[in-house]
Parts: structure tokens; C-alpha cells; sequence
């Protein structure tokens, strides 16, 4: 069980979060505009990385807020955590 | 009468406190101190149970909780019944019950044994080349395997004892109290860190408590007198807190720890009583120290597992700790020292040591000498071939080997007779917790161990887990590692005067030799699961490589002991035979927990009314007085029906849904979601996240809404009132209340941050009452008799503020029964007063209270859906015939790109219609199939019946239900195919009631 | 030819000390090319390669496995067989493979164990209770056995469950698919690897494949540890790494990796002689051969790759179990592990072809692949073979998430597939 450091409130346990899988999947402006297989990318398709993942979180059982991490999938290990709206650092 | 074997007294066993306790149920006396193990030894007992497959009789190998073969139920056939409980781990107490297991009928003489002759037909996996024919009898031979499997018997009634979690929050966590955890404990409290010390014994101190060679000495002081004072110099310090009797029992990322504390099993039934059984420590440390220590390894030769075959350092134990002897004709068979070392101990307290067998060529170091001096006959480069007595070993036979340890040097067979056969293999790192950390190991090929190599956290491991053997080195080594560790500058440990022999000679033969084919012998790898060499050999000889694969084909390590005493020599015989080295093997994963944990502990207090705390509303204890019965929806108890005079649930719902038209009924509507929506941009936040269009709706009016996800499919439906220009009030299902807040927080946090807009759920601040029918008005005007309830003033689908008694409340003007009917909003802690009020005054009017059951019933007999009921996540909006709130002129919404798709936007897919019974008063089944033809197999179904009840308002049986192109289908003739019967039904419009609208504006 | 595997031939090699029994496959090293090429060594990988071999007379097959075979998911899980789905189309794909379970041992000469001991399906509510009435009906329509029980059926055929109507998600019923049960997971692995051995497959253990080439539109061959291997078919049956391998071959697919775990009690004699699940609740248990309770835990909602889930998980499915079966309070746990699970959005599998030409995925299960093994080898091998689904995964292509036509199993797989 891994630690996260949301960075509204500091370093929380794991089970107080909420993971809202791979970040930066803008959701369309015009969704109209775009095919059904296009559509069905932004809905359904996914890296699923293997490795240093961007990531959304939510502290759900907490302040409430979402922010992106930067996570090691393959060990869970946290490499650092970003807001909403800001650029990734780079790892 | 059997014999008494306690030789000496000691420290560590209170000899003034005579324990009774039954085994086998015969009664037994040990003292106070004493494990079962220790207490069955000192009376002569040695068989304590049988082994898994072949039934053999086996005893007790080893001290401690690595023990594969002494495993016993306790209490049996009481609540407080455990099985698989190690005998080498629990202390007796006053009116401990301890029986074997896995024997029938009893452990001396047991049918099963016969498996033991039949083990040429049960080789590894024997069951994966058999019990095939005939096809069908698997079954049958699947039952007699069931039940000649299994160890000891669960318990059959609830578990009366409690158990507890507990966080620790500490700056290090140092695991095993033996000589290096107590330098590593002392070290760190000492530099001002907060530090909990655990062991899995009842005694700190470890092995060197125990200690009592000459050859070994600190500061001239005897180890253990040494590590006494030292004990009692840690306890005087602060910031540490010691737990013995406790267990880690896993060790996850991040340094979070699992560990088990045992609080009462060592206490008479009697003191037992109403305290706490075990509690399980979730420890966050920021350092650990890992001083795990090691375990002894067994040797592996024919017919290694008699009872009176144990570890050398069992024999020790039991001696120096228990005052025990474990035999009266001992002897030692090692590939090393430690044998000496127990050989000399037991010796000098008068316990006969008849010889020790070393498969070294020709060992020479300070311990055989003494051990010579003292007359111990030694055999130097001998093995032991095979062994001999069936409950109880009698003799060995010992030969010889060859220069290469692979055969012998000639064919004489010495038999020596013993009662006992301490086994000193050499020693196995305990590395199991390191590894489950994700540590990683490497091997060490002088003395074939695998020790720690990489750490994954911040933690270190110290001692003879990490692969130091020798006092002087353990001592130093941990005292470097931890000035490294703690980043401190010095330890009390820095220049001791350590005195300790020096020989690490060791000759490691995984599988001894045997005189016999090897097909003909059994030499025991796991004891508990009954694999031998040649279940491993044969695995490789199958073509299975991997040590995964040997492990589940023969099962090796996969007993209650996982393998502790066994696993290296499987790894060692797999690589002798495949000609590599087991550092290129590697090993198998360790998994957690370390000793197995109870089920009680894991889950603490989270059981009975804690398992998952009930939401209640304001006016619960009104129903309960009212005799309501409950349905659970999601987490809430809501009031499903108020049954009066013994009525039956369906007797009171069609007496209830018919007062609510008839005159005025009550429901309870505290449970609804509600979230308060504030921002100058929240008309606009509304738009993107319901299907219909919000920024027209006036101030004071309300708008039935539904929320799609972006899938399209319908999630979530309610009623949304704009309070005032920036300010709504939203109300969501009950059940999906928390996940559309967080649906609704996610879109406005991440793709919407421009939206000036807030949320709070507010739910739990207000207790909501729902009076409706033909009289609410009347009764509405009698609690707010200055609120113009006029059709002009408050005409439905609007809201008013509005005072109770000067108590604020919100009125809505909204209805899902159809029949003219106010939501009266307050907050929370009056809403009992509410309703008892609402009750007041409509008893005239013989207001009648209902439950969720009826909602539904009048509900379906307007065709208003329930999200979760009628729809299951594949329906959309224009699937419910719901394209009037599905807004064309949005450019989005939430779900709005999915309707367009392919699929979405066919024209046969499931929708909701109505469905009448040809027989007005047989009611559907709710989930009934819907077919228009029963045959053939597999029979085409058009879709289901979701809601389904008998209408006393419209004197039939009604029926919602999703039919493929149900929308073109009014009026066509279908069956509902039951088990035993067709019903026959016409699928109509899904408004049965009132179809004009005409109650709602009454 | 292979000894085959009966009571009789273990008497006969038991007069040998079991010396002479043959290697249950070979251990080859790859040859340049391959008329196909199976990347993953589990169960569904084996058993497709399998079938391909026995029915569609592809013999000049590989199966590629990074570790060593059944060492994934397939070693993992907790062996629940059944077919009891709600939609026509899992029910078609589940069913096809619990009847190929029954004659599984007979068919590949090797005891897998399947035990038909039932399972039972427990409703908390009285949404439950529709949504199992509901499976029910389509159940016994679509020709699956599938009764519905009332709670004081539910006892009698469970007697250790705790039907108390106070508790706190008392048990107002269930559904009971008679033919379902378990089987021994490694069994699978083992006994489709040996049949497929037999026919000429190679078994490639400690293989990991590091690249697929792609020629425009069309497969080429893989890059492995142990070397280019040239084919025109591949079919790639990886589990949790499936998106791994589809990013090789430079797609994406609707797949999010997650830890499962899973537990066992130390063994105990007979105490339940079924399987129960609980998708309120997240509670599944039964009890292998060897007598460990068998416990299934739920998902964490994160992706991972480590195996490793959170306490809290298991901590939560332990509480359940205790709520259902009081007795078990002084049980032990043994052991706990993780896998990793694919998952779709809509809880199904894919077995289907892709854009690229001669490139095909079998994923998406889940938490529930091992129950598919036998019908989901069968169907790969007919979908790799014939470039065209069998009308029984027809249904799941991957062009269901493009035109919306999802194979909806939230309701029944939940959790507790």
C-alpha cells in the first residue's frame, strides 16, 4: 500500500485515493465533429503503460481535489505529483 | 507411565506453576513457560501427528513457528477450536485441549498409514495421470481425495473471542529481538528515535539468551549474561515500545507492516474472557530494521522424518530454554559446528550424546575437540542412510562416503541406536519478510545461503539474516550498519571484546547418498506436504525446469510452513541436477504472510454491526416505532413497507398505494442525493451535464433531469431546482448520490476549470418528507397555513422558502407518484418533528406513511423509471422513449457524441414499453424473459420485464420492461416464458395512469 | 507417441521407481519461422495453440512465453468455472467452454480436476434479486442450467453460510449453475501444453518478446530474447500485458492492467462443497482438493504491473467472508498473492482480429479468463486459422467499442467473475 503526497493536504495513504487512470486524455471540444472511431479512442483506448505512467488521482477521502502523478507501474513507486493544468515534470 | 525428561531447571520455566493440559485426551503436566512441544517432550511424548499424503508418523522438528510437522487442533469441538496450530509455538495453559490431526482413528493407529505403502503409486502429480476413467467418476474419486486431504477441522460455530487493528506510527521498526535486534532497538532509541522492537517469542534475547557455551563470550561475560543486561538497560529507555508474542507477518512497499500481536492465547480459558485475542498492527515505519535471524537446515536422507528427528538447534532449545531432553540416546548428524556446539550443551548437563555424524572428511576445529575430549564418538565423512522405528526412532544406519560425497567409500552399513537425531544442515538466512518487500537476493556460493542484496526502502537487514553466522562478526557488522543506517556517529557496540569460535567450515550436500536406488527411498524435502528428492527429480525428469513448476507439481514449500525448512534443498537438488549453480536458479517468491494469520485478526472490528456501518435517516426511529420493515438501498435503511395487523407485504403496499391516491400517503425522501450547486457559471455547468437545456429555467422552478455518461447510457436521473440566480439544489438516486458528486467534481476539476462553479454534497443536512395525494394540499396548508399554495403562487415543478414554526425549509412541488404532492425540506435534526407533524395533520385526512415498495408501485403505474431498475448501464434516453429530454439544440453534453453512434442509433434496440397480463391479476416476475416463441433452444429473447407489480388503482397487474424495437411494438402479443409456464402478455405504452397529467396539477 | 497417462501405465512405471516417464513437452529452441505464432503461455495461449494443431492442422506453430508456462494468471487465480453470464453472447462463448471442460481430461489425457460442485451466486438486495432472477430466466432460455434458490435452498445446499436475516447484507436468495465448478489451474496449462507438444507445437519458455514487426498493414515476425522469428500470424494472448504488445505493434487497445488478489486458508477438512460469490459483499470462496478455502479478492482501481495490491483490499474481502461465514473467524490465512488482470470498459473479453493483417489479440478478461480456457483456445485458434471469427466470439471484436455494441457484464462479472 503505497503512500501519495496530494498536494493540497501531504502524504496520505493510498486507500484514501481515488485513481482516475491515464491523465491528459483531453476530453474533445467538439465531440460532433469527430468519428465514431475517433470518438472511441478518447472514450475507450488507453496506453495501459508499463513503466513511468501519468496518471489522475483524486484525494476522494479527503480535500477532494484532483491532481496527476507521476507513478512506476511496475513497482508503484511515485516519482512526483503535478496539478491539474500544469506540465508534467519531466522524469 | 511415561518418563519424565525435564533434566534441569531454567530461567526461562516456571517450575512452581504446574500446568494441566489434555493431549490426544490424555492428561499431561508442564509448567508455566512451557510450549505443547516442550511439554509433550518432557513427557516422553515424541509422535504428535501425521503427515499430509502418506499418513507417517511424525513428531516434532523443530522450536519455532518454521515447525512443518508438529501440528495439532486445539479445543476441538469447541467455539474456541483452532486447527493447524504449531505445537512448538503455543504455550500451554490451564485446561488446554491439544489433539492430533489428520488421523483416523487415532494418531497411533491410523487407517491412512496404508497410504505410506501405496507411495509407489503416488509419485509427484500421480493425480494429474489418473482418476480419469470412467469420465464421470472424477466426482467419486474427487470426494475420498477430499477427505483423506484437508489437516485439522475448521471450527463449526461463530468465533466468541474479539480482535483489534491497531496504526503505529514509529521512526524505525526493528524486527526480531534477538542479539542484533536488541543492539538495533537500543541504538535507535538511544538517538532520540521513536522505535518499536517486535518478536514473534514470548522471550527477547533470541538464541543467545539461551547461550551458554564456554567458547562464546562478550566482554568476558557469558553472551547471554552479556545480552541480559543489556535487555534490562533497553527497558529503561523511552521512546521504545517492546512487543513480544508478536509476528510480522508481511512486509509491504513503502515500509508498511503487518504484524500480529498475540494477547491471550497463552491464558486459561478463564482469564481469556472479554479481552482482546489478537490485534494486528499496521505499522508505517520510516526505517526498518530487519533481525530476522536464521533458521536451521535439515539434512535430506532416507527416511529423515521418524519422530525423534529434529534440528540440532531444537535439541538445544529444548535443553538450555525448555530443561528438556529430547532423547536419552542422542545423536548429532551436521555438515558444520552447530551440531557441536548442541552435542557439547546437552552433554554437559547430563543428556547422553552417543555420537556425532559428520559428512565432513575431517573436521578439526575447537568443538570437535571438546566434544572428543568429552567421549562423543565422532564419524567423520559419514552420512546416516536410513533410519529406523515407526513412532519413534530407534537406530540409524550410517555409511561412509566417497570422496565426492555423491556414493560411499565401501559397503559398511554402522547401525547406532538413538532416540533422537539432531540435524544440523546449516543455516538459512531469513530473508522471507526482505523479499516480500521486493528486496532483492543474491547467493553466496561459500556457504550457499541467499542473502540481501538490494533494498527497495529504506530499511537494512542486520544479523544472520543478512548472512552473518559468527558472534564476532554479527556484532560488529550490525554495529557498522547501523551507525550507516541511523547516521550516527558511534553505538555502545563499537569495541566490544567478542569471543567466539571461528570455523565456518561446512560441506553442503543437498541430497545425501543413499545405499538404495533412489526410487526405493524417501528423503524428505518438505515434511508437511510429503515431497521428496525423488518427487523433485522426477518433476525435472517431466520436463518441468522452472522452480515454479517443481514447486506446484510436487507441491514443495507449499504446506502451512511454506517451505522454511525445505526450500533450499529443493533449489540445491534442482540445480545438482540440472548441473547449475542455484544462484543462477534463483528462489521462489516468498509470499506473505510470513506464519499464517487468522482471519479474526485481519479483519479486526470490522465484523457484525461494524462490518459496514448502515446510514439511518432523521425519522428512522419514527418507522421502527411504526413497525416498518426496512430495504437496505445502497448504504441507507429506508422504510419499505409499514405493515399494520399482521398484513402481508403485499396486503399493506396495495393499502398504502391506494390511500396515497385515494387521499394522502407520507414517504420518507431524506435518503435522496443532494448537491448543492453554487457559481456565477452554474446554469451553464448544468447544461453540459444533463441532457435537457437549464439556462432558461426561471428562479423558483424545478427540472426533472437526466445525466448520461459518456458512454451514453443513462446514470443517473433527479429533480434539480434553481434556488436562486446562481444557486441550485440537485437531487440524485439514492444509491448513486456519492458517485455523481464525483462524476460531477472530476468534469469540473479537470475538463471544466473555467467553470466558476461549486459543489458540496448535502445530503446528510436535510431531512426530506414527501406528502402527496388528492389531500396534501389541505395538509400542507395546516403546517404552513401562511404559504399560498395556490396553482398561480405554486404551481408544480416550482419551489418556495418557507418557515415550519420559524424551523427554514424548502418546499418543492414535485411528484413521482403522480398524484399532487409537496417535498418538504428541513434541516436534518428536525426531521422527525417534520413528520410527526406532517402526521398530525394529516390524521384527518388518515394520512398514510409508505415505503420505498410502494413509490415503486406508483411510480411504474405513471411509467417513471428508476435508474439501476429499469435501465442496468445499456440504455439510453431515447431507449427509455425519453427523446423529449434529450436536447437537440446543445451542442454537447455528457453522452451526447456516444448516441450518435453506429450502434446506438438503431432502431431495434432494447426499450422501455409497458407490458399488461392477459390474466389481470397474474403478476410478472420482475427479471421474466420476454419471448415470442419458446422454442427452439437456445430460445431468442427480446428483453426482460424490469418492474412489476399488481395496481390496486387500476385493479391489474402492470409491468415495465426493455423489448427489442419495443418502441414499434404497442399492442403486440408476447409470452414471458417461466420455468413451468407461459404467461402471455401485450406490450403497451409504459403510462398506465392518469396519462393526461390531470392529478399533478389537482 | 506419448506414454499415456492411466492407473495403468503409473503401475508399470512404478515397478521403474518412475524413471522412464517422458518429458511432458520438449524444450526447443526456436526455429527461423513459424506458420504461427502464439505470444503468451498460459492457459488460453496453450490451449489456442492446441486447437490450431488439432483442428485446423496447423502444425508448424509456436508458443512463445516470456517466463515459464501457466505462470501468469492462469497460476493465479481461483479456478471458478461457470457460464451463467447475462447477455446471449458471453452466454454462448462461457457455455462452449464448460462443455469443452467436461471432456477436457479425457481430451488432452490429463486430469485437470474439473469438478462440477456448483456455484452459487448470492443476492443481498432486492436489485440482486432481479438482476440473478434475470440471468436466471436467460440462463434456462439459452439452454444453461441455472435455478434460482430461496434463501432457506441457499442453506441447505451451503449450510456453513450465515442466512440471518440481520445481518448486514443478509442473504435473500441465489442462483446455483449446477454444472459450474473448479478445476486445478496448473492442471490446464500442463496438459494443453503436453497435447500441443504431442502434435509438434514448440514451447518456448524464457522467450520474451521485445518487438513485432510490422510490414505496413501486415504482421512480419517478432523480435525476441532469443532471436527474430519470421511468421505471418500472430496471435497474442497476454493478459495483463496485452497493451504491452499492442503498443509493439504501435495500437492501442481498451484495456486497463490491475492487481487482483487472491488467498488460502491453511488446509482444513471438507467444510464447503461448493463455490459461493458475492458481488455485494466482494466475497468468493470455495475449497480446493487439498482443503485451503479458496478466496477471491477484489481489483484495486489503480494500473499496475507489480502484482502486488493493496492491504486493504484483502483486509476488506476478509471482512465480507466474515459477515457470510462467522466460522471461518479462526482460520488462517496461508497465503496471499497478486496477478495482474486486463479489463474492458464493458467487462468483457476481445477475441478478435485487428487493422493489421495477420495480427490477433485474445484479452480483456478480467478477473475471470480461467473459466474461458478450453473455449477461448478453441475460438482464437478458429479466428487465427480462418482470418474470420467463429460466430461464438463474433461478438467480441474490438470494433464493438467504435459502434457502441458492448457486451455489457458489469451486472454478472462484477468483481466476482
Amino acid at each position: 500500500m503505497f503512500l501519495i503526497s496530494c498536494p493540497y493536504c501531504g502524504v496520505r495513504e493510498q486507500s484514501e485515493f481515488k485513481a482516475g487512470g491515464e491523465a491528459h486524455i483531453e476530453r474533445p471540444k467538439q465531440p460532433t465533429e469527430l468519428s465514431d472511431g475517433e470518438w472511441a479512442e478518447y472514450l475507450f483506448m488507453r496506453k495501459n503503460i508499463k513503466g513511468i505512467q501519468l496518471e489522475r488521482w483524486n484525494h476522494a477521502h479527503g480535500c477532494r481535489k484532483w491532481f496527476n502523478a507521476v507513478r512506476d507501474t511496475t513497482n508503484d513507486e511515485i516519482k512526483a505529483i503535478y496539478k491539474m493544468g500544469e506540465k508534467p515534470p519531466t522524469i | 507411565m511415561s518418563k519424565n525428561l525435564r533434566v534441569q531447571t531454567s530461567k526461562f520455566i516456571d517450575e512452581t506453576t504446574n500446568i494441566s493440559f489434555k493431549f490426544n485426551g490424555k492428561t499431561y503436566y508442564g509448567f508455566k513457560g512451557d510450549t505443547l512441544a516442550s511439554a509433550l517432550l518432557s513427557n516422553d511424548v515424541h509422535l504428535v501427528g501425521r503427515s499430509f499424503k502418506y499418513h507417517r508418523p511424525r513428531g516434532i522438528m523443530t522450536a519455532g513457528s518454521e515447525e512443518p510437522n508438529a501440528i495439532v487442533q486445539t479445543n476441538n469441538n469447541t467455539a474456541l477450536t483452532e486447527p493447524n496450530v504449531r505445537a512448538t509455538e503455543i504455550e500451554i495453559y490451564e485446561g488446554l485441549e491439544a489433539s492430533s490431526q489428520n488421523c483416523w482413528p487415532s494418531v497411533k493407529f491410523d487407517i491412512g498409514g496404508i497410504n505410506n505403502f501405496l507411495s509407489p503409486l503416488l509419485p509427484a502429480g500421480f493425480y494429474y495421470k489418473t482418476f480419469m476413467w470412467p469420465a464421470n467418476f472424477w466426482e467419486k474419486y474427487e470426494y475420498v481425495i477430499r477427505h483423506s486431504a484437508g489437516l485439522g477441522k475448521s471450527p463449526k460455530e461463530p468465533d466468541p473471542d474479539i480482535y483489534d487493528h491497531r496504526y503505529i506510527h514509529c521512526d524505525v521498526l526493528v524486527i526480531g529481538a534477538g542479539i542484533t535486534g536488541i543492539m538495533a532497538a537500543k541504538t535507535a532509541a538511544k538517538n532520540n528515535l521513536k522505535t518499536l522492537l517486535l518478536d514473534e517469542k514470548t522471550e527477547l534475547g533470541g538464541t543467545t539468551i539461551y547461550q551458554d557455551s564456554d567458547h562464546i563470550k562478550i566482554n568476558n561475560q557469558s553472551s547471554s549474561a552479556w545480552l541480559e543486561n543489556e535487555i534490562t538497560e533497553l527497558k529503561k529507555l523511552n521512546n521504545l515500545e517492546i512487543k513480544t508474542r508478536t509476528s510480522v507477518a508481511a512486509y509491504h512497499g513503502y515500509n508498511y507492516l503487518l504484524a500480529r500481536e498475540n494477547l491471550t492465547d497463552h491464558l486459561s480459558n478463564n482469564d481469556k474472557q472479554n479481552k482482546i485475542r489478537q490485534r494486528l498492527l499496521k505499522i508505517r515505519a520510516k526505517k526498518v530494521i530487519v533481525a530476522t535471524g536464521s533458521l536451521e537446515r535439515p539434512m535430506v536422507f532416507n527416511n529423515n522424518d521418524r519422530p525423534g528427528i529434529m534440528l540440532s538447534s531444537a535439541v538445544k532449545k529444548y535443553a538450555d530454554y525448555y530443561g528438556v531432553a529430547t532423547g536419552q540416546k542422542n545423536i548429532f548428524f551436521t555438515n558444520n559446528d552447530t551440531a557441536y556446539e548442541s552435542a557439547i550443551s546437552i552433554n554437559n548437563k547430563g543428556i547422553k550424546v552417543e555420537a556425532i555424524v559428520d559428512i565432513r572428511e575431517n573436521p578439526n576445529s575447537e568443538f570437535t575437540k571438546e566434544a572428543e575430549n568429552l567421549g562423543i564418538k565422532i564419524y567423520r565423512n559419514h552420512t546416516v542412510v536410513d533410519t529406523h522405528g515407526y513412532k519413534k526412532l530407534n537406530n540409524i544406519s550410517i555409511m561412509e562416503l566417497s570422496k565426492d560425497g555423491q556414493s560411499f567409500a565401501n559397503s559398511n552399513i554402522i547401525t547406532l541406536d538413538c532416540d533422537c537425531l539432531g540435524m544440523a544442515g546449516g543455516w538459512t538466512p531469513a530473508v522471507h519478510l526482505f523479499t516480500q518487500s521486493g528486496g532483492k537476493l543474491k547467493f553466496r556460493d561459500e556457504d550457499q545461503v541467499f542473502i540481501p542484496n538490494k533494498y527497495p526502502s529504506d530499511q537494512v537487514s542486520v544479523g544472520s539474516c543478512n548472512g552473518d553466522f559468527e558472534l564476532d562478526e554479527i556484532i560488529n557488522n550490525t554495529s557498522k550498519s547501523l551507525k550507516e543506517f541511523l547516521n550516527i556517529n558511534k553505538t555502545d557496540f563499537d569495541n566490544l571484546d567478542v569471543q567466539c569460535p571461528k570455523d565456518k567450515e561446512i560441506r553442503n550436500i543437498w541430497l545425501l547418498p543413499s545405499n538404495k536406488v533412489l526410487g526405493k527411498t524417501k528423503p524428505f524435502v518438505d515434511y508437511q506436504n510429503d515431497a521428496t528428492a525423488k518427487d523433485i527429480k522426477l518433476a525435472l525428469r517431466e520436463g518441468f525446469k522452472s522452480i515454479e513448476h517443481v514447486k506446484r507439481y510436487t507441491t514443495t514449500g507449499m504446506g502451512t510452513d511454506q517451505g522454511k525448512l525445505g526450500n533450499m534443498h529443493a533449489l540445491g537438488i534442482i540445480a545438482d541436477t540440472a548441473g547449475i549453480k542455484v544462484g543462477e536458479l534463483g528462489t521462489t517468491t516468498f509470499r506473505p504472510p510470513y506464519t499464517p494469520l487468522t482471519f479474526g485478526t485481519m479483519v479486526g472490528r470490522n465484523v457484525g454491526e461494524y462490518f459496514d456501518a448502515f446510514r439511518r435517516t432523521p425519522m428512522n426511529d419514527w418507522h421502527i416505532e411504526n413497525k416498518a420493515e426496512f430495504e437496505n438501498v445502497g448504504q441507507w435503511k429506508r422504510a419499505w413497507y409499514y405493515p399494520q395487523n399482521n398484513e402481508t407485504m403485499h396486503d399493506a403496499v396495495q393499502r398504502e398505494s391506494k390511500a396515497a391516491r385515494d387521499s394522502a400517503g407520507i414517504l420518507d425522501a431524506s435518503t435522496l442525493g443532494k448537491i448543492d450547486i453554487q457559481g456565477t457559471d452554474a446554469s451553464e455547468f448544468l447544461n453540459r451535464v444533463y441532457t435537457n437545456a437549464w439556462s432558461k429555467l426561471a428562479i423558483g422552478k424545478c427540472r426533472y433531469g437526466l445525466m448520461l455518461n459518456e458512454d451514453g447510457m443513462v446514470y443517473d436521473d433527479g429533480v434539480t431546482t434553481r434556488l436562486e440566480e446562481n444557486h441550485y439544489i440537485m437531487t440524485t438516486t439514492t444509491g448513486g448520490a456519492a458517485n455523481v458528486l464525483g462524476k460531477l467534481e472530476d468534469y469540473l476539476q479537470t475538463e471544466w476549470p473555467e467553470l466558476d462553479v461549486y459543489l458540496s454534497s448535502v445530503t446528510d443536512h436535510y431531512a426530506t418528507a414527501s406528502v402527496c395525494g388528492p389531500n396534501s394540499k389541505k395538509i400542507l396548508n395546516k403546517i404552513i397555513p401562511d404559504l399560498d399554495l395556490s396553482d398561480e403562487n405554486f404551481p408544480h415543478m416550482s419551489f418556495k422558502n418557507a418557515k415550519i414554526d420559524n424551523i427554514k425549509c424548502r418546499v418543492m412541488r414535485i411528484s413521482f407518484t403522480g398524484e399532487h404532492s409537496y417535498e418538504i425540506n428541513v434541516q436534518a435534526n428536525f426531521g422527525k418533528s417534520l413528520w410527526e407533524k406532517c402526521m398530525d395533520a394529516g390524521q384527518e385526512f388518515k394520512i398514510t406513511p409508505y415505503g420505498t415498495e410502494t413509490m415503486h408501485l406508483l411510480r411504474a403505474e405513471k411509467g417513471f423509471i428508476i435508474v439501476g431498475q429499469d435501465t442496468d448501464g445499456t440504455m439510453t434516453p431515447i431507449d427509455l422513449q425519453m427523446d423529449w429530454i434529450v436536447s437537440k439544440k446543445k451542442y454537447d453534453f455528457i453522452g451526447k457524441r456516444s448516441l450518435y453512434r453506429s450502434d446506438t442509433m438503431k432502431e431495434d434496440r432494447k426499450q422501455l414499453v409497458g407490458l399488461i397480463t392477459d390474466n389481470p391479476s397474474e403478476v410478472l416476475e420482475e427479471g421474466a424473459q420476454i419471448v415470442a416463441n419458446t422454442n427452439p433452444t437456445p430460445v431468442e429473447m427480446l428483453g426482460h420485464v424490469t418492474s412489476s407489480y399488481y395496481s390496486p388503482n387500476l385493479n391489474k397487474s402492470i409491468a415495465l420492461a426493455v423489448v427489442r424495437g419495443g418502441k414499434n411494438m404497442m399492442g403486440r402479443k408476447l409470452i414471458i416464458a417461466m420455468e413451468n409456464k407461459n404467461i402471455n402478455v401485450t406490450i403497451v405504452d409504459p403510462v398506465f395512469f392518469d396519462k393526461e397529467n390531470v392529478r399533478l396539477n389537482a | 507417441m506419448k506414454n499415456k497417462y492411466s492407473i495403468f501405465s503409473l503401475i508399470k512405471n512404478a515397478f521403474s521407481y518412475h524413471e522412464n516417464w517422458q518429458k511432458a513437452w520438449k524444450d526447443p529452441a526456436p526455429k527461423k519461422e513459424y506458420d504461427a505464432v502464439i505470444i503468451g503461455g498460459g492457459g488460453h495461449g496453450l490451449a489456442t495453440a492446441y486447437y490450431l494443431a488439432k483442428k485446423h492442422n496447423m502444425k508448424n506453430i509456436a508458443v512463445v512465453e516470456k517466463g515459464w508456462i501457466g505462470g501468469g494468471n492462469t497460476g493465479r487465480n481461483t479456478t471458478i468455472i461457470r457460464s451463467n453470464y447475462l447477455w446471449d453472447a458471453s452466454t454462448g462463448l462461457y457455455d462452449h467452454a464448460l462443455k469443452l471442460w467436461e471432456g477436457l481430461s479425457q481430451e488432452i489425457n490429463y486430469n485437470v480436476m474439473f469438478s462440477q460442485r456448483g456455484v452459487m451466486n448470492l443476492a443481498h438486495n432486492l436489485q440482486d434479486i432481479r438482476d440473478l432472477k434475470r440471468r436466471t430466466h436467460g440462463n434456462r432460455l439459452n439452454g444453461i442450467d441455472a435455478v434460482y434458490l430461496s434463501t432457506e435452498e441457499v442453506k441447505k445446499f451451503c449450510p456453513i453460510i450465515n442466512t440471518s436475516p440481520d445481518i448486514r447484507y443478509p442473504v435473500l436468495g441465489g442462483t446455483l449453475q449446477r454444472r459450474a465448478g473448479t478445476a486445478r489451474h496448473d492442471a490446464v496449462a500442463w496438459g494443453y501444453a503436453r497435447g500441443a507438444d504431442e502434435m509438434g507445437v514448440d514451447i518456448i519458455q524464457n522467450c520474451e518478446v521485445k518487438g513485432i514487426k510490422r510490414n505496413g498493414d501486415e504482421v512480419e515476425g517478432i523480435e525476441t530474447t532469443k532471436g527474430f522469428i519470421k511468421t505471418k500470424k500472430i496471435g497474442v494472448v497476454a493478459a495483463g500485458h496485452s497493451s504491452v504488445l499492442a503498443n509493439m505493434a504501435g495500437l492501442r487497445l481498451p484495456l486497463e492492467s490491475k492487481p487482483l488478489q487472491a488467498l488460502v486458508s491453511e488446509p482444513v477438512k471438507p467444510i464447503i462443497d461448493t463455490v459461493v460469490m458475492s458481488n455485494a459483499v466482494h466475497a468468493y470462496v470455495s475449497q480446493s482438493d487439498k482443503g485451503e478455502l479458496v478466496i477471491g479478492a477484489g481489483t484495486d482501481d489503480y494500473i499496475s504491473y507489480s502484482q502486488k495490491g493493496s492491504h486493504d483490499i484483502v483486509e476488506g474481502t476478509l471482512n465480507a467472508i466474515l459477515e457470510l461465514y462467522p466460522i471461518f473467524s479462526r482460520m488462517k490465512m496461508l497465503r496471499q498473492w497478486g496477478g495482474i488482470v486486463d479489463i474492458c470498459p464493458d467487462a468483457s473479453p476481445i477475441i478478435s482480429k485487428t487493422g493489421v493483417k495477420g495480427l490477433y489479440f485474445n484479452c480483456g478478461w478480467g478477473t475471470g479468463g480461467f473459466k474461458a480456457t478450453p473455449g477461448s483456445g478453441d475460438l482464437f485458434a478458429h479466428t487465427i486459422a480462418n482470418d474470420e471469427p467463429h460466430k461464438l466470439n463474433a461478438a467480441f471484436n474490438l470494433n464493438r467499442f467504435v459502434s457502441g455494441d458492448l457486451v455489457d457484464e458489469h451486472g454478472a462479472a462484477a468483481v466476482a467473475h
